[in-house]
């Protein structure tokens, strides 16, 4: 027996909310719409990295590789902009892969370690280099998408409502990508390899390779957010992919949760709505890291597995209610 | 050249001697509770800011000013034991995220009450001590150098010959173990928290004068930190020691002779290859992570 509106109805709606919501804000909020569609792409990439039990601190300078390199490839080679952000994203995932090496020798705190060093050492060569990366001031000038028309819609990507439709499509679809990775057999052998590592590996798993794997995965849609990014700003600088972006993404990671794919979708859409609309509201945006760092310990120590874990009492209790009222 | 690296050397000893204090207070506290403190470095700054507000401010002795530092960030330190550590002991990533959460609170409270930008403290002496034409070394960083040293040897001896120091080493050799001795961790884990906190206030006071005091200057500390504990093995008093000369020496030649950019990255490469190589460090011998 299925509820009235459906699962597919369900989804017509959401999509239809996606496809409204920016006419209904103002033209600030409608830039911080774009931001946030990027930073969802950023966290949940960031959870599949943590599927397998390791958490990295170099995700926002794989992010910012991914940028640089999207951002290089148009001005220097003169490649078009789409073809460029997945050419950005590949690199973003051939770095990770040459990390890995190094990086999964190591294990738990040491891996953290490890892996901030190396986005460091990455982050450093932007910063000293200004050939081609353009030193402390990053690069400038940066090719936006070429505008394009679909039926009667113009799509003139200085404008952030088609930016949006843009990024929020891409994004979309790496979500959906993502979510059947993690539903397909290798997706289940990451959850194995956390969970089970000592029993994976002797049932025959090569636990580095799917480790690697995971990283490898998660930093190729952690690249084409950052692609996203350079191309809708226009400009990147090493200062934006530093500790504090990190720092934003374990927040965003541990308030949401990391047990589901909408978890850190949560976790990010709430924090940029209290950032940006309350704060900014009482003119407290100084108090940021204030706000962040006390909800990152409150949630640690309160609700340590995340604003999911209420949305799923909440979803246990409907289902209830339900088969109480049929019964 | 024999004056300049006359020169470079005499820096590398401050440096050096600093460094020490910042990556033992660290070392010590990963040793007994198991947690990496990421927020070391703003305990470093809150130190230096204690300095802006009782020195260059309220117009108190630089004595004076010091030992407010050391008491109010060991204070702090002890406040983030109670809690945040204490209530996470069964969780050390949870620890260690709460730290960060930690680290942003302090940066914000700090930004809010003195400002973002540059506070500038007052040199407490202008002598000099000219041992050539080319090789000077300022008097406060003397200062610095011999604090250090005291400062730790005092440390090393409570730890070797005073009950607590005794009951410390245990809990961070088998906490078990040293509980079922009848030592208690909580108390143990309140002191520990009290040392490292107290030594990176002092370094931040005692270095205040003579770098930028910004909201935002714990970062450079607590990356340098890092590779000193790795370089020197998590858990290893002596080897923070041993690995903050070695580590201040390189950086400090290579900043000489190069430039700064470059001699951070040669220190986390360095870092990385240990951990490559022998990912318990150079002198270590714990493994709790």
């Amino acid at each position: 027996m299925r509820s009235f509106p459906g699962r597919a109805g369900v989804w017509l709606g959401f999509l239809a909310l996606l496809l409204l919501l920016p006419h209904a804000l103002s033209y600030s909020q409608q830039e911080i719409l774009v931001f946030l569609t990027i930073n969802i792409l950023l966290v949940v990439s960031y959870r599949l990295l943590t599927l397998t039990g390791e958490w990295s601190l170099g995700h926002a300078v794989i992010m910012g590789v991914g940028a640089y390199a999207s951002a290089l490839y148009t001005k220097e080679l003169g490649i078009f902009v789409p073809a460029s952000m997945i050419l950005g994203a590949c690199t973003a995932a051939l770095v990770a892969l040459v990390l890995s090496y190094p990086l999964f020798r190591m294990k738990g705190f040491y891996f953290l370690i490890g892996s901030f060093a190396a986005g460091e050492i990455i982050r450093l060569l932007w910063k000293r280099f200004r050939e081609p990366f353009g030193g402390p001031k990053g690069l400038k000038r940066i090719d936006p998408m070429p505008d394009f028309d679909i039926a009667v819609w113009r799509f003139d990507f200085f404008e952030p409502v088609s930016y949006y439709y843009f990024a929020a499509a891409v994004v979309g679809f790496s979500l959906w990508l993502m979510r059947r990775i993690e539903r397909s057999p290798v997706g289940l052998t990451f959850h194995a390899v956390h969970w089970q590592d000592k029993l994976a590996e002797a049932s025959g798993v090569n636990v580095r390779a799917y480790r690697t794997l995971a990283f490898v995965i998660a930093s190729g849609f952690a690249g084409l957010s950052g692609a996203l990014l350079a191309h809708y700003i226009g400009a990147v600088n090493p200062n934006m992919f530093d500790l504090e972006l990190m720092v934003f993404i374990l927040t965003w990671t541990i308030i949401g949760g990391t047990a589901t794919i909408y978890g850190p979708v949560i976790g990010c859409i709430a924090l940029t709505i209290i950032n940006e609309i309350v704060l900014r509201e009482i003119g407290l945006e100084q108090m940021r890291p204030f706000v962040y760092g006390l909800l990152l310990i409150v949630s640690v120590l309160f609700l340590p597995k995340g604003l999911e874990s209420l949305v799923q009492k909440g979803l246990a209790r409907v289902a209830r209610a339900k088969r109480g009222e049929e019964s | 050249m024999v004056e300049l690296l006359a020169q470079t050397g005499l820096n590398a000893i401050y440096a050096a001697a600093y460094m020490s204090l910042v990556a033992v207070g660290l070392v010590l506290v990963f040793g007994v509770l198991g947690v990496i403190n990421f927020a070391h470095g703003e305990l470093f700054m809150i130190g230096a800011y204690v300095v802006v507000a009782v020195f260059a401010d309220f117009q108190m002795p630089y004595v004076l000013a010091a030992a407010a530092a050391l008491v109010f960030v060991g204070a702090v330190g002890v406040l983030m034991e109670r809690a945040m550590f204490a209530p996470l002991r069964e969780n050390p990533l949870g620890g260690l995220v709460a730290s960060i959460g930690f680290l942003l609170i302090c940066q914000a409270l700090v930004s809010v009450q003195f400002g973002v930008r540059m506070e500038h403290v007052p040199p407490v002496t202008q002598e000099v001590i000219v041992i050539s034409e080319k090789v000077r070394l300022p008097v406060h960083r003397l200062t610095v150098i011999l604090a250090s040293i005291a400062l730790l040897s005092s440390l090393w001896i409570f730890l070797r010959k005073s009950k607590f120091g005794w009951a410390l080493r245990a809990s961070s050799q088998d906490r078990e173990a040293a509980s079922l001795q009848g030592i208690s961790i909580s108390r143990i884990s309140i002191i520990a928290m009290f040392i490292g906190g107290a030594l990176a206030g002092i370094a931040g006071a005692l270095t205040a004068p003579l770098i930028s005091v910004n909201p935002h200057m714990g970062h450079s500390v607590i990356v340098a930190a890092f590779i000193v504990i790795i370089v020197g093995g998590v858990g290893s008093l002596e080897g923070a020691v041993v690995a903050s000369i070695a580590y201040a020496f390189v950086h400090t030649v290579i900043t000489t002779f190069w430039d700064g950019v470059i001699a951070d990255i040669v220190g986390l490469a360095l870092m990385l290859a240990v951990l490559i190589v022998k990912p318990t460090g150079l002198f270590g011998t714990a493994d709790r992570a």
